[in-house]
């Protein structure tokens, strides 16, 4: 009996013994990061090692409220990223959209061509979508030979040297290389709305601009709530590989949203500490968005995403 | 989102269509297609430009077809300083890494269904909650450098072996699968490591199918790391050496505008190296392996984000 037992214990230590390689990693990578945010609490100035730093408490997340160059600068990193996040929110619907009338094509293998053919920048780096952009965009690219050569233009424009319409040029970017694949959740969707209401409807009367608006929508609806939820979480990361490739001197005042600018901050300016601050402030305010944004979720369909 | 085959519902065309109706399916036919052309056609603009005549290129002439096809691009892309060794480096981080993360993730994803392990549920949490937070790039770049993985190559590698993300799909499909054939293997005395190489492994191959090809193309399109991590340029991979030529063009533009369309040596100038050739070859170079895999593998990432949706 007690020999039974103690195998069993060995057995679920063992078990364990079996991830804790991996566990160790995932602390390593994930959790000691965490530790990190000490230097928000520290003047720390490299070269200088952290252990000659000087303790200085809130010093930073004071200055980031009472610096008045800080505070315009970071006012206007909070605009552009909320404007990025809102427009992006507010479109959110297109993928949508997308689905449901890609859904209403009839010819098989086109629809299945163009489902091929839209996903795939998906899965190209942004660094090849700036590199695509250059390509067309600059001085000698595509769009300025086109339009010199039909005489709209004499002199190039410098499209992407451009500090005008930055929010709207770079959500373009954005939906061009994830709309497709964004869509490939409604169309799972679509095969999930029971064929017998389309059946139902057709008998009464009901056209296909009907049977999309009182069947096929309604029915995405559930899915449309989730990753609404998800982006909202999702509000304060926006990530900066998009950013700062496209980023240079002329668009940066609008380019910069916070992810990029606690990159710039301690990359470019070598301000370690003030940047671990702000990247410390949205992890936290993150944390609570995702909490809330579940929490919505619970509350309105009683289910939760975590 | 459970029925996974039958992705897009039939169509239903018995019926009488009406011409509103009609209406309907040509305007989304035509919408598509424009949207479709608008995905495409940057690609082949690039690579006709790649092999039409350097110095039509370098003007922005070609813009349908090419003209004067050489092939002399791609042979002097090789012998173009660093770009052998960012291919090594590409080639490198994209194989190790993809074997690392799939192993790690079948490993995990096995062992995580394993009722009797040491307090299973905190450990699973544990990998999982990493989804849902992190520290931010700075602290995770000073991490990095404490541990002296800055300008060294395992880190690319280490920090991508658990994704939470890839355990969850992993142990998702490994629940799915029936339980008989792991108790039949016990029963016959069949330990837990020989139940996973033996008789899980043969099963859950679909799913480290769809797990390769997320970490691959992860891999190959990686960059961020580099710009934080590295300043050795033997490390950097393609992403950022084509960045870098990228960022060289657009100063070197800015810097001397005056000196444009001397095309005297046109003999010499059809297959000289100009920036831009150099930076459309790179671009062509490293779209290829997505372009390779992409339509074979489509499947697979749609069971994968389907799979994925399912809570974890």
């Amino acid at each position: 009996m007690k020999s039974g037992k103690s195998r069993k214990k060995w057995n679920s230590i063992r078990l364990f013994l079996y991830v804790l390689p991996f566990i160790v990693l995932v602390l390593v990578f994930s959790y000691y990061p965490l530790y990190g945010w000490i230097y928000a609490f520290y003047d720390y100035k490299p070269p200088k090692p952290f252990s000659q730093a000087q303790f200085v408490g809130l010093k930073w997340f004071r200055s980031l409220v009472e610096n008045p160059i800080k505070v315009k600068q970071l006012l206007q990193v909070l605009e552009n990223t909320f404007a990025m996040s809102g427009i992006t929110i507010g479109t959110s619907w297109l993928p949508m959209i997308f689905a449901v009338y890609l859904n209403e094509i009839r010819n098989v293998p086109y629809r299945k061509f163009i489902q091929t053919v839209t996903t795939l920048p998906n899965f190209i780096s942004w660094v090849l979508v700036y590199s695509i952009a250059f390509s067309m965009f600059s001085s000698t690219g595509m769009m300025n030979s086109f339009l010199m050569k039909i005489g709209a233009i004499d002199q190039p424009i410098l499209f992407l040297q451009s500090s005008k319409h930055v929010w709207l040029t770079q959500w373009l970017w954005l939906t061009w290389k994830n709309l497709g694949w964004s869509a490939i959740m409604y169309i799972a969707a679509l095969s999930g709305i029971d064929e017998e209401l389309y059946e139902a409807a057709r008998v009464d009367g009901a056209n296909r601009r009907q049977l999309i608006r009182h069947i096929t929508i309604p029915g995405l609806l559930p899915t449309y709530f989730v990753l609404l939820m998800l982006s909202i979480a999702n509000f304060l990361n926006n990530g900066m590989e998009q950013y700062y490739v496209f980023q240079n001197a002329f668009n940066k005042q609008y380019i910069q949203v916070l992810d990029l600018y606690v990159y710039n901050t301690a990359m470019g300016s070598g301000s370690y500490s003030v940047s671990v601050a702000i990247s410390m402030l949205k992890s936290i305010v993150s944390v609570i968005l995702l909490g809330a944004a579940n929490g919505i979720s619970k509350a309105v369909r009683g289910e939760s995403f975590i | 989102m459970k029925s996974e085959n039958k992705a897009v519902r039939q169509p239903h065309s018995k019926i009488k269509m009406s011409a509103g109706d009609h209406m309907v399916g040509v305007i989304s036919c035509i919408v598509f297609g424009i949207f479709a052309f608008l995905c495409v056609y940057p690609f082949y603009y690039i690579f006709i430009n790649t092999i039409s005549a350097n110095d039509l290129s370098a003007r922005g002439v070609i813009m349908f077809w090419p003209q004067k096809v050489h092939f002399h691009n791609y042979e002097s892309a090789l012998k173009i300083d660093g770009l052998f060794q960012a291919m090594k480096i590409s080639v490198l981080r994209t194989v190790i890494g993809t074997v690392s993360t799939v192993i790690a993730s079948a490993f995990l994803g096995y062992m995580f269904t394993q009722e009797e392990m040491w307090h299973r549920k905190f450990w699973y949490r544990l990998v999982v909650a990493t989804m849902y937070f992190n520290a931010g790039i700075i602290p995770w770049y000073l991490t990095m450098r404490n541990l002296h993985l800055t300008n060294n190559f395992w880190a690319y590698i280490l920090p991508l072996i658990v994704q939470p993300f890839n355990v969850i799909l992993t142990k998702t499909f490994v629940e799915s699968t029936p339980k008989e054939l792991q108790e039949a293997a016990e029963i016959d005395g069949a330990g837990t490591l020989k139940i996973f190489f033996r008789i899980m492994i043969p099963i859950i191959k679909p799913i480290m199918a769809t797990v390769a090809i997320f970490a691959a193309v992860g891999q190959w399109n990686s960059f961020q790391d580099t710009l934080l991590l590295m300043t050795d340029n033997r490390l950097y991979p393609l992403q950022f050496v084509l960045y870098q030529y990228l960022n060289q063009a657009s100063s070197l533009k800015s810097m001397a505008n005056s000196s444009s369309g001397s095309s005297s040596l046109a003999a010499v100038a059809a297959t000289a190296q100009t920036s831009t050739s150099i930076r459309m070859t790179i671009t062509i170079i490293v779209v290829i392996p997505i372009m390779l895999v992409y339509p074979f593998f489509q499947r697979y990432f749609v069971k994968g984000i389907m799979v994925g949706a399912v809570k974890g």
